[in-house]
């Protein structure tokens, strides 16, 4: 697939975008070397508005998670699911669903990767792609 | 030696907390106003009261915005300046923290701030749609994650590093029922027993249903003054003498540290010293406790014990009305309900009462010095009083 180039405006939109195109990526200010995730226009740590995007590593491990039983209306029809958040290899923390395995199976500290999905969402909700993780 | 009063609160007013059928919000305001009005006969609320602040976090529950005008309206202050504040669950919080920016500043002698929500009327997937709307759209609602899902999060942490256990967790909430259950304002107003806390249903594991406050109808509301005219309106003043507020990443996932709140830390740090007490001096605590977690962790972030312990501090009873220090006198938001906008100001009325002895049978004898603790979303506002008997 032809990666369509993501424009230098550093947004969540622009990070769906890469999303969309199974790509996962960051804004890293080019003053302080801060990877934002999502991106930003002004960076919280240096009050730079200089960045560049990188692509983020894939894999990472499993810092803490939870089974949703009580899902709200958009969600209702997967429930139980379980999210947690996942540290990165380059220490960059992002939430995600975590898929493809029994929940019973979850542990705090397992490796996982990223894998993308489409997603047809409900009216009110942007037409954003969607990732998740899956035990690596 | 203790810190200089920043504002007094001569007079509150609760609601009932509860489902109120056939109620708005503003007609809920009200009855907490008009509670206000009768305890504090030397004020006159139309002459005295200069401006209102409130708390309130969501429209999508009456399709009703313009909380301030229409609570001023409703309380019988019309034409005041009237400023509604939101901050999520801290609404109120931050409400009262503004009110004491009105007086500090000279601008005001007298005001009222308050909060209020309806919410009982709304579906359950409803309630947790507009709830999650306290924590970050882009990651956290669009991958799924709820507001117990977010708490959730945090006792999965908390038990990783710490070995807390559910057990503990379901101490607060039998703890937290016992007390709701001697406050006839209380939305639930019965003990449950450890089995029953740890038999209920599965909100977000390893939340229960009865590690969850309560989606609950009600307002609040306390009037404060000018420390140097509080005797003017009653003999029984009771003294805010530190305030602490504090923000931090309303992602919780870009946070440090899934243990522990950032924002409430640094409010309780700014709060105790502008007090000039520490933890120990606290005689009597109302905690954000929307889930059991959390008020494990505002026991540690508040220094009432070492990070880690607040489980065990919980399983010792050290926090029950005849515990070391008691919190959540007056049931907490898991028995006497989580009107959230309402909560932060709620909370300051039970220690109104506990600091003035009007608490009937969950008194705290002798209380001189109380604390609320009041958290907007997953911590990224919240904030810390701390309130001295006049």
């Amino acid at each position: 697939m032809k990666m369509v180039e993501l424009q230098q405006s550093f947004t969540i939109e622009q990070f769906y975008k890469g999303i969309s195109q199974k790509r996962l990526v960051g804004g890293k200010c080019r003053r302080c070397g801060k990877i934002h995730v999502p991106p930003r226009p002004l960076c919280n740590n240096c009050l730079s508005t200089e960045f560049e995007w990188v692509e983020l590593p894939k894999t990472g491990k499993l810092l803490t998670y939870t089974i949703i039983h009580v899902a709200p209306s958009q969600f209702q029809s997967m429930a139980p699911y379980a999210v947690g958040i996942v540290q990165l290899e380059n220490g960059v923390k992002i939430p995600g669903m975590i898929k493809e395995t029994p929940l019973e199976k979850i542990k705090v500290g397992m490796p996982l990767k990223i894998e993308f999905e489409e997603c047809l969402q409900t009216q009110q909700w942007p037409q954003w792609s969607r990732y998740y993780f899956k035990p690596a | 030696m203790k810190g200089k009063p920043l504002a007094s609160i001569v007079s509150a007013g609760l609601s009932k907390f509860g489902k109120l059928e056939g109620l708005y919000a503003r007609e809920i305001f009200a009855q907490a106003a008009k509670e206000a009005y009768e305890r504090c006969p030397n004020l006159d609320p139309k002459k005295d009261i200069e401006a209102l602040f409130i708390g309130h976090m969501g429209e999508s529950y009456e399709h009703q915005g313009h909380t301030g005008a229409t609570a001023a309206d409703w309380a019988g202050l019309l034409h005041i300046p009237a400023t509604r504040t939101e901050a999520a669950c801290s609404s109120s919080g931050v409400a009262l923290r503004t009110a004491i920016y009105a007086i500090a500043s000279g601008l005001c002698d007298v005001v009222m701030a308050g909060g209020v929500e309806k919410m009982t009327h709304r579906s359950t997937p409803e309630v947790t749609e507009f709830l999650a709307m306290a924590s970050d759209f882009p990651f956290e609602q669009w991958h799924g994650i709820t507001f117990p899902g977010l708490f959730a999060l945090m006792a999965t942490a908390h038990m990783h590093k710490y070995g807390t256990t559910e057990t503990q967790l379901a101490h607060i909430a039998v703890k937290n029922h016992y007390n709701g259950s001697l406050n006839p304002k209380a939305h639930m107003q019965k003990e449950i027993t450890l089995e029953q806390a740890l038999s209920s249903r599965v909100i977000a594991w390893p939340l229960k249903l009865y590690d969850c406050s309560l989606i609950t109808d009600g307002a609040s509301c306390l009037i404060l003054t000018r420390p140097e005219i509080a005797k003017k309106y009653t003999d029984t003043p009771v003294h805010i003498i530190g305030s602490g507020q504090a923000s931090d990443t309303i992602g919780m996932y870009e946070r440090e540290d899934f243990t522990s709140l950032r924002a409430a830390k640094l409010a309780a740090k700014q709060a105790y010293e502008m007090a000039g007490v520490k933890p120990e001096d606290i005689d009597v605590a109302e905690v954000h406790d929307c889930f059991t977690i959390a008020e494990i962790i505002a026991y540690e972030d508040l220094g009432f014990c070492k990070s880690g312990e607040g489980g065990r501090l919980a399983e010792n009873g050290e926090t029950t009305l005849k515990g070391r220090i008691p919190v959540n006198t007056s049931g907490g938001l898991k028995a006497k309900g989580h009107p959230v906008g309402a909560t932060g100001t709620a909370q300051a009325y039970e220690i109104y009462l506990q600091l003035t002895e009007q608490a009937d049978k969950r008194q705290v004898n002798g209380a001189e010095i109380g604390l609320t603790h009041n958290v907007g979303g997953s911590g990224a506002t919240a904030t810390v009083h701390i309130y001295m008997r006049g």
